[in-house]
């Protein structure tokens, strides 16, 4: 046991930082993924449920394989469970939410229900046992605070998830796939008079983003907080789809908004360790409220958001 | 019932696992959890027998296998399933709302329930006592101090234990074990029960270098696993080395504590395994003797309404209503003698926790020298004031 | 599907109403269907678990009255989502707006106390609750008319500023200390408390919900406003270009649906839990937005699929109690049922014997 040295007052904006590296990725790869798929024309409200259902396989199959493939690879195999069971999740959504005069976002809720239930069902046994953890780099080993050194654990998957933002990006902007996307999202009509499935493209883009969502899952039972209990994501699933709108339904915005949005989880609990108690639970809305107003401010009724994909919420 | 508590598979969750892990396509041996046939599980289709068994109802707020509070009772439910002549039916998830009251009210008619634990303690007012009212041949027993003679049902009953003595053990070895003299504590919300904890961990603390201070974070929730292990890291950035916690499930405080290289102490239940090199020891309820004891009286026709049960059964450390954890490997000799004479002396009943002179953080006299608050006093159910040395506000 | 049923009934030709009522039933029987299955896998006997499920839900009064005190609160909430709608709103604040009533409630419940007789209290009560979920939902339909913001998202976040603000308000300003179990608020006078409707244990909640629903279909389908509204929500572009004031409506829709949700916080608080903490947040708001697109925004329906997931609620318990199965299961119950009956929706018109 290594004496901890006090960083008093400097514990808040480190707090910050850390909590930033280590709460970010599930809210990043939960955003990737409803960006793609409201790119695509589509709100996805269901990723609550993929990410419970992603954080329940990911442990569960990393503490299943553990004996079988070794503490190292189990919970590179867990990711992948988390994954694929996004991906089936996001098959059932995609189907019926593309169905004629079925609404996206009650279909969303229903998921929500469906994919915790079967989470929760699923992950009884798993509940109590410890499984194996995904490695972390250690970029804080130059410093002798045991502080800093756990601030600068970082996550393979975080950096995965900052290399998939860029990607996606280029991948909407120049590829051609990007373009059918877009087409889809924006003018299903168009799309299909250009020749687009548009069910093809909108499946593709709801599984491939559910795929993302159940790794982002897979980042809150395997690295952090790193258990699974059925109440570990706490909402996150829900918040990452106002966090698209906050970034502008940009992959790279996706990125700085889950910074901000992972490093809020922090501002309580660091306010608290140096003393300033009061008022905890509007620390806790703090994100809310600030997407909240930041909507308010950025938006405008003369014209549609830049980037606002043009069939959201209807019902083409 | 402690063996049981990390080979925690019975057949029907391996059923359930292998339903998990097919789904997906992967196959894998289930290795290293061998399946140990569930030694508890309740007889649920003895309906034949039924005239002879008095059937009691749990009903929890959580999942009943939370390895927490609702664990917790679920083991001594099923340790009072044991007794014969007792038939357990058990309901999870039950909100604090209109639902318990069906939930309680459906155990009564149509499950034939005579005893209902519902165990999460916003149970009680309004929920039991409206119950209690309809159904006075039905018992009612709370976990909680909240009975009181002559104002509750006559069929209501509480039972309690002042874990805030095994709180106060745990204090003096995180009293030794500190090395910065800072201890840490993840809450959920302040209530009394919390506040007690929080109160008797450090006094017990205190008793061993009188300038230690308990720094305290609310998460707001019982169960908020990001932000418990936000509060956690925290605590650790501030240099605190022993952190314990009261939240609905200890294990991320645990194993984030752990982590970090800070010790942890534990509660509900043992954490011991989750943090081989810092855990220290930890209060762990044990309803196991109170529901035995319990059932067999019920079986031999015993109620509170007839007076032969008390209205109000509660004990700590001697009645073992509560327990101490096994001590972890880094616990000195030092500590755990200093540890284990705390706890002779409160089982013997030498020892009184709350005791004056006792001031509270913002440098009030809660007691003054020479008054003390016995366990069974009420003024400790409602408390609402940290005492000196705790760093940490009670209004939200 | 039941809006049809209602249309149909108004002369259309039978097959048609028969759609209605068939293609949602057909839904309920595959939903049960596959339920069985996953009942059998995790190792419980389907059949049995259909006859606990019916004994549970409706199998006596006593489980009727158990199903329809879980509709009560689920008709008002859904109400919230329902009457937007007809707009083309998609609000999901439900569950805000309902805290925010339950707080408005508890106030004036609070400080009138025992100033004025029970009955005006219970109203004074009602129509701060009224207000406050009305107000909050405008809010977000204000937001969408005048800045553009989405209302679903809009409506989202306001449920966790308003569960926020209550957290807040019972752990500090409105927290009473006698009270031990959890940081909530003083409880309401006794007299002022709603009472139970006679011969039964339900609470007068249920007529509540039952009365504006039934206002509600009124408002939609009879009157000039309701005409207006659906109307402006079959395209809003062409109603501003007629001169209909869809700034107007949407305010008015909205407030209209988030007072119905601020009515069923105020039961929740007068009639079931007596003062304000954590447990006023219990789903009902989530819940309600599924009976509100299961029924098609139709009030009348809305009573009925209340109902139907009241049942489902009611008999979540007995699963567990006599069939040894975990409390999830009632989730995933749910969710099958939801997603099929969302599912039927899409066959109308599919099948040539109906027309």
């Amino acid at each position: 046991m290594t004496t901890e040295t006090s960083l008093g007052l400097w514990g808040i904006p480190l707090g910050i930082l850390a909590g930033t590296l280590r709460g970010s990725a599930p809210f990043l790869f939960v955003s990737l993924g409803e960006c793609l798929t409201e790119k695509s024309g589509k709100i996805n409200l269901g990723l609550e449920g993929t990410l419970l259902m992603g954080a329940m396989s990911a442990y569960g199959v990393s503490f299943l394989t553990q004996n079988t493939v070794g503490e190292f690879w189990a919970p590179w195999l867990g990711v992948l469970a988390a994954g694929v069971s996004g991906m089936l999740l996001g098959v059932i959504y995609g189907w019926l939410a593309q169905q004629h005069r079925v609404n996206d976002v009650a279909t969303g809720i229903a998921m929500i229900i469906l994919g915790s239930g079967l989470a929760f069902f699923l992950g009884k046994p798993f509940i109590q046992p410890q499984a194996p953890q995904l490695f972390t780099f250690r970029w804080g080993s130059w410093s002798d605070i045991p502080a800093v050194q756990a601030a600068l654990k970082v996550s393979p998957l975080f950096l995965l998830g900052v290399a998939i933002a860029p990607l996606l990006q280029w991948v909407f902007r120049s590829t051609r796939w990007g373009l059918y996307i877009r087409a889809v999202g924006d003018s299903p009509q168009s799309a299909r008079a250009m020749g687009i499935s548009v069910f093809k493209v909108r499946m593709f883009s709801i599984v491939v983003g559910s795929f993302l969502a159940g790794i982002g899952g897979a980042c809150l039972s395997l690295y952090y907080p790193g258990v699974w209990t059925e109440r570990i994501s706490s909402g996150q699933g829900l918040m990452a789809v106002a966090l698209v709108i906050f970034a502008r339904w940009n992959p790279v915005q996706c990125l700085w908004a889950s910074l901000l949005f992972g490093g809020t989880q922090a501002i309580g609990p660091a306010f608290q360790s140096v003393g300033i108690d009061s008022y905890y639970y509007l620390f806790n809305a703090a994100p809310y409220i600030l997407t909240l107003l930041i909507m308010v401010i950025t938006c405008s009724p003369k014209r549609t958001l830049v980037g606002a994909p043009g069939a959201l919420g209807t019902d083409e | 019932m402690r063996d049981r508590k990390f080979v925690p598979l019975t057949r029907r969750q391996i059923i359930r696992g292998l339903l998990a892990t097919s789904a997906f396509g992967i196959t894998t041996k289930l290795a290293g959890c061998g399946s140990s046939p569930s030694p508890n599980s309740p007889a649920t289709d003895g309906s034949a027998n039924a005239a002879e068994e008095v059937v009691v109802g749990f009903i929890y707020v959580g999942p009943k296998d939370d390895f927490g509070y609702n664990q917790a009772h679920a083991e001594g439910a099923a340790a009072m399933a044991q007794v014969p002549g007792i038939k357990l039916v058990e309901e999870a998830s039950v909100p604090e709302t209109a639902a318990v009251l069906e939930t309680m009210r459906s155990m009564i008619e149509i499950d034939g329930a005579k005893v209902l634990f519902p165990t999460s303690f916003g149970y009680f007012d309004p929920y039991i006592l409206e119950m209690a009212q309809e159904f006075p041949d039905v018992q009612f027993f709370h976990a909680g101090g909240l009975y009181q003679a002559g104002v509750h049902p006559d069929n209501v009953g509480s039972y309690f234990s002042y874990i805030g003595e095994a709180q106060y053990v745990a204090g003096v070895v995180a009293g030794h074990m500190t090395q910065t003299g800072q201890l840490g504590f993840v809450a959920a919300k302040p209530i009394p029960q919390v506040l007690q904890n929080i109160n008797s961990f450090t006094l017990g603390a205190k008793s061993i270098k009188p300038d230690i201070t308990t720094q305290v974070i609310f998460t707001g929730d019982w169960a908020l696993p990001v932000k418990e292990a936000e509060a956690t890291n925290s605590l650790a950035d501030q240099g605190i080395d022993v952190i314990n916690c009261h939240v609905d499930s200890p294990k991320v405080v645990i194993e984030t504590a752990e982590r970090r290289g800070v010790y942890s102490s534990g509660y509900h239940a043992n954490q011991g395994p989750l943090a081989p090199n810092g855990f220290l020891t930890g209060a762990e309820w044990d309803w196991i003797s109170i529901y035995t004891g319990l059932a067999e009286q019920f079986v031999a026709g015993k109620t509170l309404m007839a007076g032969d049960i008390d209205h109000i059964l509660r004990g700590g450390l001697a009645e073992q209503f509560c327990k101490i954890s096994p001590y972890g490997s880094a616990v000195t000799a030092a500590a755990k003698a200093d540890a284990e004479a705390a706890r002779e002396a409160l089982i013997s009943g030498e020892l009184v926790i709350y005791k004056g002179e006792l001031r509270d953080n913002n440098g009030n006299v809660i007691l003054a020298d020479g008054e003390q608050y016995e366990q069974t006093n009420v003024e400790l159910e409602k408390m609402n004031w940290f005492i000196e040395g705790v760093k940490g506000s009670i209004d939200g | 599907m039941v809006s049809r049923l209602t249309q149909g009934l108004q002369g259309e030709n039978w097959r048609k109403s028969l759609e209605a009522i068939a293609l949602p039933g057909a839904a309920l029987l595959v939903a049960l269907m596959i339920f069985g299955i996953f009942c059998a896998f995790a190792g419980a006997n389907p059949f049995g678990v259909y006859g606990s499920i019916y004994r549970a839900a409706f199998g006596s009064w006593s489980a009727w009255q158990n199903t329809l005190i879980r509709a009560a609160p689920l008709m008002l909430t859904a109400l919230c989502t329902a009457l937007p709608a007809r707009l083309g709103l998609v609000i999901i604040g439900n569950e805000g707006a309902l805290v925010m009533g339950g707080i408005a409630a508890i106030a004036t419940g609070l400080s009138l106390g025992t100033a004025l007789p029970s009955l005006l209290v219970q109203m004074a009560m009602a129509l701060a609750g009224m207000a406050a979920g009305g107000l909050w939902i405008m809010l977000a339909g204000a937001l969408r008319h005048y800045r553009g913001v989405n209302e679903t998202i809009s409506s989202l976040l306001l449920n966790y500023i308003a569960i926020a603000l209550l957290n807040h308000l019972v752990d500090g300003p409105m927290r009473d200390r006698e009270f031990v179990t959890k940081p909530s608020s003083a409880e309401l006078d006794p007299t002022n408390l709603l009472g139970t409707l006679p011969g039964s244990r339900i609470h007068v909640g249920l007529i509540f919900g039952i009365i504006i629903c039934v206002i509600a279909y009124i408002l939609i389908q009879r009157t000039t406003f309701g005409f207006a509204a659906r109307t402006a929500g079959g395209n809003i572009r062409a109603a501003r270009i007629a001169g209909l004031p869809v700034g107007q409506l949407t305010l008015a829709t909205c407030f209209l649906g988030g007072s119905a949700a601020g009515l069923a916080g105020m039961v929740e608080v007068a009639a079931v839990q007596k003062r304000i903490n954590e447990s006023l947040v219990s789903n009902y708001g989530y819940a309600g937005i599924l009976v509100a697109f299961v029924s098609r925004h139709n009030s009348l329906a809305t009573i009925l699929v209340s109902v139907l997931l009241g049942g489902i609620l009611a008999s979540g318990g007995i699963l567990q109690r006599s069939h040894d199965l975990p409390d999830a299961t009632v989730l995933v119950f749910q969710g099958i049922v939801f997603l099929c009956v969302l599912f039927s929706d899409s066959l109308y018109g599919r099948f040539s014997w109906f027309r």
